[in-house]
């Protein structure tokens, strides 16, 4: 047993490791629960496994076959992201789907199901997600497709590895003609702007998302900067780029966890104010090259460590449009007046275009992700408040960035979860899943618990 | 090296040796154990842009199939001039010490049966007058130590029937590579607890490939076992042997 955390590092939790080697192999049986574990870019506990066994799935990195006409990638579920990047985009082939980092693994792609900067475009990861082999712990093997074990198949995509292990999946690319990305900056004063300025941009570009102040408040509320961009056309080809560009995670690193007081109101306000007033209100636009475009906080390795120790938690949710106005105000209004800075809050609009999975997170309306210094109470009660909020306007909190939700929001924002657990492996099992279904005692869990070391002093972290 | 015979091919080390060289657009012919491991070793490098990819299954301690494999290699890519010798066994010393048996084994497969191999590669380089040799061996080959002087047996052996053959290749142009690995981070080290100076089996092909492009002799990677090795060297064997190593 070893104490691991994930990317928001917190919690930290006792579990067992074993390396997987070969996609042939069988499921190695070592006692307790099972969890797939990629790069463990999750923030929460839905990658942690407590008293249980990760399967380390970073051996599974082999590729098995590229179409170069067609763009269909056959790869081991441990490949990243990244490696599929550096051997499609060279050859006019991108991630048809990819969110703000490039270091996750296919896996987890798929087992999160996750968005990208063009939802409503493109939707999902999992649309093009073509076919996966699915290993159960009864030994059995499925190939699971949209036509072929289809149940399976909407499982699995965004099951959050608990149907099994995916041992290797084939993805669709999209074509690109060169690797830069037209960008456009585009400043907004408030929410109500935003939601005008972002709705207007979904029309004409395939990438949006929006940078927020979180600290603004009063008419300011909400203000910030859209990001909006398509893939440049193809007269851009041999354009000479900056050096920034051509780095892949260039020598950048936090060198050692922050202490605490690097971080406050003063600093993040000061920031803000900075980065927000930094091209006097005027919309920009630039050529840049797609890594720093999808992917800035890449360039800054381990930047999860400027929450020092205690780690943060990330809060992402998604509200329907008819809620959005009121539902954001009222969050960004708490946690602004909470006093606790969100380091990076990115505002976003989802389409409709459905997910194939079946406990798919992302639903037509505007998602916001902030991120929270963990200070304790303070911060639970915070957090505990929008998810409230959340909630009450119709919409759904982002299980891969959630450490915290509660069984009830669990059943409000994913309806098809009875379902969904007729599929789970018996064998796999994470802290996440136990947390939102605890199993029902006729008794009083607290006394049977005793002191609960490892976990928060704190009745909204204990469920 | 643009065509190159990789003994051992499922291997950690070997697989990211075999990644690099695809990326260069190499052509592979591929030999190891399993043939579903193998093939998956061989798709990954045909997908990663080797020019060409060519795969056995063989059991590499029957010596007897050794010269009909070289065989293969070179009708399948053509000619050869370059080769990776990756396979090899930790053993376990305990049981090792044990039985004979288990010691044999050891022997053959990290020794003889690079020995035996080498002597069919070693005449074909030499005829041709070019080529690259290039053999994982291990520091443990070094010094021998309580803990795994079987292992560092079959190893300290290799290096000297390399040494012996670079000597005799030098006049014909043909490149004898001995590479000292340190510990690595791979299946065959699983059971063992990792400290710091556990490297990437990338980062070990990244330091293989650029010995074998440099014709270099005798290489550690990474670099800082040449001066581990050089104190563990040094220290008289009269205090050695009280040392618990």
């Amino acid at each position: 047993m070893k104490a691991l955390e994930s990317w928001g590092r917190y919690p930290r939790v006792e579990q067992r490791t074993q390396p997987l080697v070969w996609r042939t192999d069988a499921l190695p049986r070592p006692g307790g629960t099972l969890l797939p574990h990629g790069l463990g870019r999750s923030y929460g506990d839905s990658c942690l496994n407590e008293g249980g066994t990760l399967l380390l799935t970073s051996g599974l990195d082999r590729l098995i076959s590229f179409d170069t006409a067609t763009g269909v990638v056959r790869c081991e579920a441990g490949v990243t992201l990244d490696t599929l990047l550096r051997l499609a985009a060279p050859r006019g082939w991108f991630l048809p789907v990819t969110p703000g980092t490039k270091f996750v693994t296919v896996g987890g792609a798929l087992a999160n199901d996750v968005h990208g900067k063009n939802h409503h475009r493109g939707g999902t990861f999992g649309r093009y997600v073509r076919r996966f082999e699915l290993v159960r712990s009864d030994g059995s093997r499925r190939v699971c497709a949209p036509d072929e074990n289809p149940d399976w198949y909407g499982a699995t995509i965004g099951g959050l590895g608990l149907t099994g292990l995916v041992t290797w999946a084939e993805v669709q690319l999209k074509p690109i003609s060169n690797p830069y990305v037209l960008q456009e900056t585009v400043p907004f004063g408030n929410l109500d702007e935003f939601l005008v300025v972002a709705r207007e941009s979904e029309t004409d570009y395939e990438f949006t998302m929006a940078w927020v102040d979180c600290l603004a408040r009063g008419k300011k509320l909400g203000r910030g900067l859209l990001y909006r961009g398509n893939f440049a056309p193809p007269q851009f080809d041999g354009l000479p780029l900056a050096k920034s560009h051509l780095s892949h995670g260039s020598g950048l690193a936090v060198p050692m966890d922050m202490p605490a007081f690097c971080l406050n109101r003063l600093s993040v306000s000061a920031f803000n104010w900075l980065y927000y007033h930094r091209q006097n209100g005027k919309p920009k636009q630039r050529l840049t090259h797609y890594d720093p475009f999808f992917y800035p906080l890449d360039a800054i390795y381990g930047w999860n460590r400027i929450y020092g120790k205690r780690g943060f938690l990330q809060f992402q949710c998604v509200v329907p449009y008819t809620t959005a106005r009121d539902a954001l105000a009222e969050i960004l209004e708490r946690s602004s007046r909470g006093g606790l800075p969100s380091f990076l809050s990115v505002l976003k609009t989802f389409g409709d275009l459905p997910s194939p999975g079946w406990m798919s997170f992302p639903r037509q309306g505007v998602t916001l992700a902030m991120d929270f210094a963990n200070r304790g109470e303070k911060t639970w009660r915070l957090v505990e408040e929008l998810d409230k909020v959340t909630r009450e306007a119709g919409g759904a909190v982002y299980p891969a960035k959630d450490a915290r939700m509660s069984p009830e929001s669990f059943a409000a924002y994913f309806p098809r979860r009875e379902e969904f657990s007729r599929y789970l492996d018996p064998a796999f099992s994470s802290s996440f899943w136990r947390r939102v279904n605890p199993v029902a005692l006729p008794f009083s869990l607290e006394s049977e618990r005793g002191p609960a070391a490892s976990r928060p002093q704190s009745l909204l972290a204990i469920r | 090296m643009k065509k190159v015979l990789v003994l051992g091919a499922t291997s950690a080390i070997a697989q990211a040796t075999v990644r690099l060289l695809a990326a260069r657009g190499a052509s592979l012919y591929l030999v190891g154990r399993n043939a579903a491991n193998l093939e998956a070793v061989a798709q990954d490098a045909t997908t990663r842009g080797a020019a060409k990819v060519a795969a056995q299954a063989v059991d590499l301690n029957d010596f007897s199939a050794h010269e009909a494999m070289v065989d293969a290699a070179y009708t399948a890519l053509g000619g050869l001039d370059g080769v990776v010798l990756a396979h090899g066994v930790l053993g376990d010393q305990a049981e090792a010490q044990k039985s004979w048996a288990a010691t044999e084994t050891v022997l053959r497969t990290n020794f003889l049966s690079a020995v035996s191999l080498l002597t069919v590669l070693a005449n074909r380089f030499e005829a041709q007058k070019a080529g690259t040799l290039v053999v994982i061996s291990s520091v443990a080959g070094d010094r021998g130590r309580q803990s795994n002087y079987v292992y560092g047996a079959s190893k300290g052996a290799l290096n000297v029937f390399l040494q012996g053959l670079r000597n005799r290749l030098a006049k014909s142009g043909v490149a004898v590579v001995t590479v000292k690995p340190g510990f690595v981070d791979t299946p065959m080290t699983a059971h063992l607890p990792k400290n710091k100076l556990f490297a990437s089996p990338d980062k070990v092909a990244r330091g293989l490939l650029s010995a074998a492009d440099a014709r270099k002799n005798e290489v550690y990677v990474p670099g800082i076992w040449a001066l581990i090795m050089l104190i563990i060297r040094t220290i008289p064997e009269t205090v050695f042997k009280r040392m618990k190593l």
